[in-house]
This record gives C-alpha cells, structure tokens and sequence, in this order.
C-alpha cells in the first residue's frame, strides 16, 4: 500500500508532532507547521491524530495512489482534484487505487497536509517520524520528498467519518508575550515590533522566517551565552531585522529574543507566505492561556463529532 | 550572580545563572534531577541557564518556579555527574584543518604550537545543543581564540573541528559554519539510530588526540 509522488512542488515532506525529546541531544523538534490542521485531518480520515501526514509547501503537488484510501487536505486552501475533478479541502475524501490528486498553487495559507487512512509508514528516528531536513534523518528517506519516490501507507485503524470541518480564521495578528530580552531592546524598538506591518521575506523556510520592516534597535550592546529557543520566538539579530523561528529550528540560539508568539497561535506561524504581512498584538498572560484553552475546546468537540459522525459511517 | 527565572511566552520559564563551570555544574545536576521528578518537562541545558518547557494547560507556572527554586538549592550539595571521558583522535592541517595557518598567525604561534597547546587542554562539554550532537566545550587556551570567517562557508564536513571566537568544537554534521577548521576526526558526534543518539553528554571531557599534523 503506497502513495507515488509526481510531483511536490517547493517542498513536501513527511511530518509528525516532531521530537519534544530531542532538544537535550541538539535535535530540533521538526514537526508539522500546523499542528490543529494535521490533527483534524488526520481526525477526518479515522486516523489516530497523531499519524504521520505530507506536509506540502504553496501546493504545486501531485500524487497517485496505489491503493484504495480515505484522505483529507487540510491547512491552506489551494485548487484540489482528483482525476481533474475538484474536491473540497477539509473533508473526507474517498479514493480508489489508480486516481491522481492534484494540489494547484495555495490561494491563502502557505502550509497543506495530506492525511490517508492509515497514516505515512515511515520508521520511528527519535521518537518521531517527521523529517529532519538539516540533520538528514526521519520521514522518508531523511530528505524531502521527490517524484517518482513511492511512501508507504500504513494500515487504517478507525472508521472515517463522511464529514467536512471549517477551517479555523487566520488573519494577519499573531499574539506575542514579552521575549526574555524585552527590556533589553529600546521602547522605540517596542512601539516598533507593536505597530509595523513586518513583511515576510523570501529568506523563510521551515527554520524560520525573516522580516522586513524598521530596525529592532537594543539599548546597549548585549553579551549573551547560548540559550534555548524554540518555535514562535522572534529574534533579533545584530541586523536589528528580526527572524521568527519555526518547527525547524535549531534547539539554542544566541540572539536576544524580543517575543514569544503564543502557544495558541503557533499554528499561524508556518501558514505566512513571503510578500505578506504579520503584526504583533501583546496580550497578557491570562489572555494567551484563555485563547489556548479555547482551542483546545474547539479540537477536543471536534474529535468527539468526529468520531460519533465516523461511528455512524458504517 | 543571582539565579533569575523568567518566562518565555506561556510556555516555557528560563532559569538564568553565570556562565561559570560552577554554575553550569550545578545545572548538570539540577537537569537530572528534573528529568527524574518530573519527566514530563522538557529540560534544555544552555550555557549558564536552563530552560523548562511545559503544557500550561497541565501545569501551573507556578509549580514549575518552585521546582526549578527547590532544585536549584538542591544542587549545591555537591553530587557527582555520572559523566564520561573521551578522547577524539584528529588529524590537524593540511586540507583536513585548512584555517590551522590562520589561527597560528592570529596567535602568534606556528602551527605545531597551536596543534599542541589544543591538545593539552581538557575540554568539558557545557551543554549540547545548536545542531544534533554539538558540544559547546569549555577550556580552549584563551590565546588559542579566533575570530570566526568573514565568509562563512557553505559547507563543512562532518568532523571538523574548528575554533570560532572563544570556542572550539566539531561539526557532528555536515553544514554552513564560519569556524576556522583545524583538524578532522572520524569520531561520529551524532547518529540518529543510537539510544541516545549524541555520543556526549553535558559533563563529559574530551581531549583531542593528535594523529598527524600536516604542514
């Protein structure tokens, strides 16, 4: 059972959670870019959450199937078929062996995933099957996909439900905390980070995203010893041009860190093409725990319908 | 200087000491301590602070501070880090340490000096972090200090030790780095089918062992 890719577009790899574990041995964490979107899609083929997706970057994608499987394409929206049919993202699909899926190029968002009953087959590296592209290992083969590779598929474990879900609003607002080093950097850098519209620049993959706007200016020059960074802080190198750091990010850093994108909005964070724009919005801490818990609300009485929709499917 | 915990985000707490071998050896200490108490925090060792990761939908921020408090103290009894020494066989200049030139004239010493005073030193290894299985080792000889490449190069191979400002170290993979390389050696640093995966540990000491020297 496997799928063969024709063709992937900037990048399409394999992706899990990532390795929470790895950061003590230097591993970054890898990982799907948006991690509420590979959950429901994963959710929306009967999988368990937590199976192993291709994470397709701007679209550009195509793939045949060799088995008969139940998909579901979630994250960015881009033009979808199958066999030259349009299909709807978001939403259970079903597929027979033969047919080609067909991704055009993302109209909103940057990040896609395409879940299959039974999840990616790759083996397990450190805990996780995600790719790690700099280290050249996990996901398939330890690189990024290329055609005419040919994944593997497992074995479905759970009943799909026939069902669509509406894609949570995005926006251009991701909501920071202080970084570490707020103090450090002038309040003209502050009211500067608050208020410019930061354009994403062309220097953005899955390490981090570069962005463009005025200088992030620190009070004094600052010694700083190397720390711990991770997904959604936003650095400032000696540039002044700050850099938030993605999935792939390398586990310590030492630049001074001006803001943490909270954990809810983390999931925005990978789905900003290069050209657009991003603005910050400081919120409080009881705010950031509040939006998170909303949506881990949202995703657990979104598996609980699905799983009652797929328990009905038979 | 005073222990400071801060917060990063509503995720994380960074706990931020000196950057001494004192201090960091308490962190040893303190990283283990944690990991056994409380497994399902995620401890990540820099050089002079420790960072916990956590769910704060399962876990009170509160909770983690005073951990990281009561840990902190415990610490100060002085307990020994289960630690290991290697020695890393190199093979200094010639095409394997292309820069060792550059860094005898930086330091004023020939080649054959800086090859023998990098391998005097015992290095201990602070944390491991920045790519898989990279070391951040204290210990280099302060004349010994380079500063990195104008030019970082697009790669360095696996292997590679380097001296970049104040630091020495191997490249456990190959990648970009402006470090001036010194020397080579064939010691695998990373390899992700091994439990763990990173052949050292913070704690450990290493010391280069001279193979060949090459003009």
């Amino acid at each position: 059972m496997s799928i063969s890719i024709l063709k992937t577009g900037a990048l399409a790899t394999v992706q899990d959670a990532g390795r929470y574990d790895g950061a003590q041995w230097g591993v970054p964490r890898s990982g799907v870019m948006d991690i509420p979107a590979w959950l429901i899609g994963n959710l929306l083929v009967g999988n368990q959450p937590d199976l192993a997706a291709i994470e397709i970057t701007l679209g550009g994608f195509s793939a045949q199937f060799e088995t008969d499987c139940v998909i579901a394409i979630t994250g960015a929206i881009a033009p979808v078929t199958l066999d030259k049919k349009t299909i709807g993202q978001w939403r259970t699909v079903t597929v027979r062996a033969g047919q080609i899926l067909r991704v055009g190029f993302a109209e909103t968002g940057a990040r896609m995933f395409l879940c299959v009953s039974g999840g990616m087959d790759v083996a397990l590296v450190i805990g996780a099957r995600s790719t790690d592209l700099a280290g050249g290992f996990g996901g398939f083969e330890g690189r990024a996909l290329k055609a005419g590779d040919s994944v593997s598929i497992g074995q479905p474990g759970g009943l799909a439900p026939d069902a669509w879900v509406r894609p949570p609003a995005r926006g251009d607002i991701l909501r920071i905390l202080p970084g570490t080093e707020w103090s450090a950097f002038t309040i003209a850098a502050h009211q500067t980070l608050l208020s410019e519209a930061w354009v994403v620049t062309p220097d953005a993959n899955r390490m981090g995203a570069r962005l463009a706007g005025l200088e992030l200016p620190l009070s004094q020059p600052l010694e700083m010893t190397s720390h711990a960074v991770h997904p959604g802080v936003v650095q400032v190198p000696p540039s002044g041009q700050p850099i938030l750091l993605m999935a792939d990010a390398q586990t310590t850093g030492g630049y001074p860190k001006i803001a943490q994108v909270i954990r809810a909005d983390l999931w925005r964070i990978g789905q900003f093409r290069p050209g657009e724009t991003i603005r910050f919005v400081e919120v409080t801490l009881a705010e950031a725990l509040d939006a998170l818990s909303t949506q881990r609300h949202w995703l657990a009485q979104l598996e609980t319908q699905l799983k009652w929709r797929a328990s009905r499917s038979t | 200087m005073n222990p400071v915990i801060q917060p990063l985000g509503d995720t994380a707490l960074v706990l931020s000491v000196s950057a001494t071998l004192e201090d960091q050896r308490r962190l040893w200490i303190m990283q283990r301590l944690l990991q056994q108490k409380f497994p399902a925090w995620w401890v990540v060792l820099g050089v002079g602070n420790l960072t916990i990761r956590f769910d704060p939908m399962i876990e009170d921020a509160s909770v983690i501070e005073h951990g990281i408090e009561e840990a902190w103290q415990r610490s100060q009894r002085r307990m020994e880090v289960a630690s290991h020494h290697h020695d890393v066989p190199v093979v200094y200049g010639g095409k394997a340490g292309p820069d060792l030139a550059r860094v005898a004239e930086h330091a004023g010493l020939t080649p054959k000096q800086v090859v023998e005073r990098h391998a005097a030193a015992e290095y201990v290894v602070f944390c491991i972090g920045f790519l898989p299985g990279f070391p951040y080792l204290g210990g280099l000889d302060p004349q010994l200090a380079t500063p990195r490449l104008d030019k970082p190069r697009l790669k360095v191979p696996a292997g590679a030790v380097g001296i970049g400002g104040e630091q020495t170290g191997i490249y456990p993979n190959a990648s970009p780095g402006g470090w001036n390389l010194i020397g080579h050696t064939d010691v695998r640093l990373f390899n992700p089918a091994m439990i763990p995966p990173a052949l050292l540990a913070p704690g450990d000491t290493l010391r280069f062992v001279p193979t060949e020297v090459r003009a």
